[in-house]
């Protein structure tokens, strides 16, 4: 309990980062802005990564710090990489899509979310833990519907704050009276009041699971997820399904083995039959959309439910994987929602048809979509694989494995429908069109983040030893800060 | 002096109130209104916790606060969003905000 800005560096940095933003956007000439804006967001947080890696790294020891209200450990240090990775390539990303690529405000934003989430990866108090999950959502609300021109953008902000407004307020009342019964705010202290499951504690989690069943759009909490991701901008929604799903994983992580880890085997069932329900639904749902942002963002409630998988699992193994399957779900989503920034700015069109002949379009465009959809789809020898290999073995372990059934039941389903839109890209042709000659216009900062995460899935894919040992470290510094029982 | 209980109870009432006006309502101020009695329940709670346990922690009095200020951001994003959709839309009826649709 002390003054540790190691604790809070990216943080720091990022705040630093957006005022420096606001300063500088005056000043510059409107035809400029889009290239300065975008390439001193995405080089900032760069930088801010760098630093993070080279002094930003926890000791062994998990400390509390800055009294109480944040945990400096591995877990909380491997989701803030993840994080400021994320919103770098997603400020590349911004920087194609017309409305909000010159306008600082949006870039200030995304970094506004992006340190909520990593408050909310090292919130060990129900305060902090609860300022940091509104301090990621209400920039995202915003950053949903910026386009205000666009009917669709501003409804899918609307949507996301009503659901998330409701939702925010259900979780706050379970903390109230988390705080109620334990009389204190952090998550250790709690642990001690919670050291037995009674009645009193399964509501309690109910609350709290529908308040972060809606950042990890768990059916049945992911009613706004398709609507949101089809409106808003295409990388934010690419943002927000990636990241701020991670953050929601990173809290309900430590939130429940620290505070509730006595009362497991009550939210490992409720959980085990929300993961159960969001895989089935997200796949057999995404099985019938024509438009590919929809068809993602269903993808991206089951996957949801393939990582909870993990936390199930309750273990270190459990943790580790959820980890690593955020890591390449991060990589994943982002390179696909990427590809479909760039289709839909040539060609106007979200629609899956929009996608025929692609391969003649851009072949390497088309590779890279193939390797995220593989990927996505868990085939090795991408990242994806490996995360849904561990995700499994760990439950496997755990002794869930009726819910590892359903699990590779609905990868299978979810093999049919990212190939069905492969089979558009490379079998497909545009009628009566050369469509070599109308290639998909790419620009450099999107070239490279594009390039950056198609490496990237294969990386994790083949050489996963260093992000294995980080994932790994994670979940052990999670359990080493555990009470002996 | 009125027992613990009793807030809770109000508290429990008002949360229940302010639910089913944000599933009940499709006009989208009387959802956001739904919404800040349910945070109001949480801040009587939180208060009452406080009052009735360990008083020398201030947990529940700085959690109230910041719920304030939280409560105040999301109102008034909620609304900017509500005005941006009237501007184009002409309706801030949620059930007629239906452009998306599975």
């Amino acid at each position: 309990m002390s003054v540790n800005f190691l604790a809070i560096l990216p943080e720091a940095l990022m705040l630093l980062l957006g005022i420096l933003i606001l300063i500088l956007d005056p000043l510059w000439k409107d035809e400029k802005r889009r290239l300065n804006l975008g390439w001193l967001t995405a080089g900032g947080l760069a930088a801010i990564l760098v630093a993070s890696i080279l002094i930003g790294r926890p000791g062994a020891q998990s400390v509390l710090a800055w009294g109480g209200m944040v945990r400096f450990d591995m877990l909380a240090y491997a989701f803030k990489l993840f994080f400021i990775f994320a919103a770098a390539i997603t400020a590349l990303f911004m920087m194609d899509v017309d409305g909000i690529s010159r306008r600082a405000e949006s870039y200030v934003l995304l970094l506004a979310a992006t340190i909520g989430m990593s408050l909310m990866a090292s919130a060990s108090d129900l305060v902090m833990l609860y300022l940091a999950i509104e301090t990621t959502s209400i920039p995202l609300y915003v950053l949903a519907g910026f386009l205000l021109d666009d009917k669709k953008s501003t409804e899918a902000g609307f949507k996301y704050l009503l659901f998330g407004a409701m939702t925010s307020a259900i979780l706050l009342y379970g903390l109230s009276l988390v705080y109620g019964f334990g009389g204190m705010t952090g998550f250790d202290d709690l642990a001690k009041q919670f050291a037995s499951a009674t009645p009193f504690s399964m509501g309690v989690l109910v609350l709290l699971i529908v308040g972060l069943g809606f950042k990890l759009s768990l059916a049945p909490f992911h009613f706004w997820a398709p609507d949101t991701y089809e409106g808003a901008p295409t990388p934010v929604a690419g943002f927000l399904s990636t990241a701020s799903k991670a953050a929601g994983f990173a809290v309900l992580a430590r939130l429940f083995i620290t505070t509730f880890g006595s009362s497991a085997e009550q939210w490992q069932m409720i959980l085990a039959i929300l993961a159960v329900v969001t895989m089935t639904l997200g796949n057999l749902v995404a099985l019938a959309q024509k438009n590919i942002k929809r068809l993602l963002a269903y993808s991206s409630i089951s996957h949801a439910g393939y990582a909870l998988m993990g936390v199930i699992a309750a273990s270190t193994l459990g943790i580790t994987s959820s980890v690593f399957y955020m890591l390449a779900y991060i990589l994943t989503n982002l390179a696909a929602f990427g590809i479909i920034v760039a289709v839909g700015k040539t060609l106007g069109s979200d629609d899956i048809r929009a996608y025929d002949g692609l391969s003649r379009r851009s072949p390497y465009l088309a590779l890279a979509m193939l390797i995220a959809f593989l990927s996505l789809s868990g085939m090795p020898p991408f990242g994806g694989f490996v995360a849904k290999f561990l995700v499994f073995f760990a439950a496997i372990q755990a002794g869930w494995t009726w819910l590892v059934v359903v699990g590779i039941i609905n990868s299978i389903i979810g093999v049919y429908y990212y190939l069905t839109v492969m089979k558009y890209v490379y079998l497909y042709r545009t009628e009566g069109e050369d469509e070599a000659a109308h290639p998909i216009l790419t620009t450099r900062p999107y070239l490279i983040a594009i390039s950056v995460l198609t490496i990237g899935v294969v990386l994790v894919g083949t050489f996963f030893a260093p992000w294995f040992g980080l994932s790994t470290d994670a979940a052990a510094s999670l359990f080493a800060g555990l009470m002996p029982k | 002096m009125v027992p613990l209980s009793w807030y809770i109870f109000l508290s429990a009432a008002l949360f229940s109130i302010g639910l089913y006006g944000v599933l009940a309502r499709k006009n989208a101020i009387a959802i956001l209104l739904g919404v800040e009695l349910m945070l109001n329940a949480a801040n009587i709670n939180l208060v009452s916790f406080w009052r009735y346990g360990n008083n020398a922690l201030m947990g529940g009095q700085v959690f109230a606060i910041i719920v304030f200020a939280v409560a105040a951001a999301e109102v008034a994003v909620g609304l900017a969003l509500i005005l941006s959709i009237y501007r184009s839309r002409n309706t801030i009826v949620a059930d007629e905000l239906d452009l998306m649709k599975w």
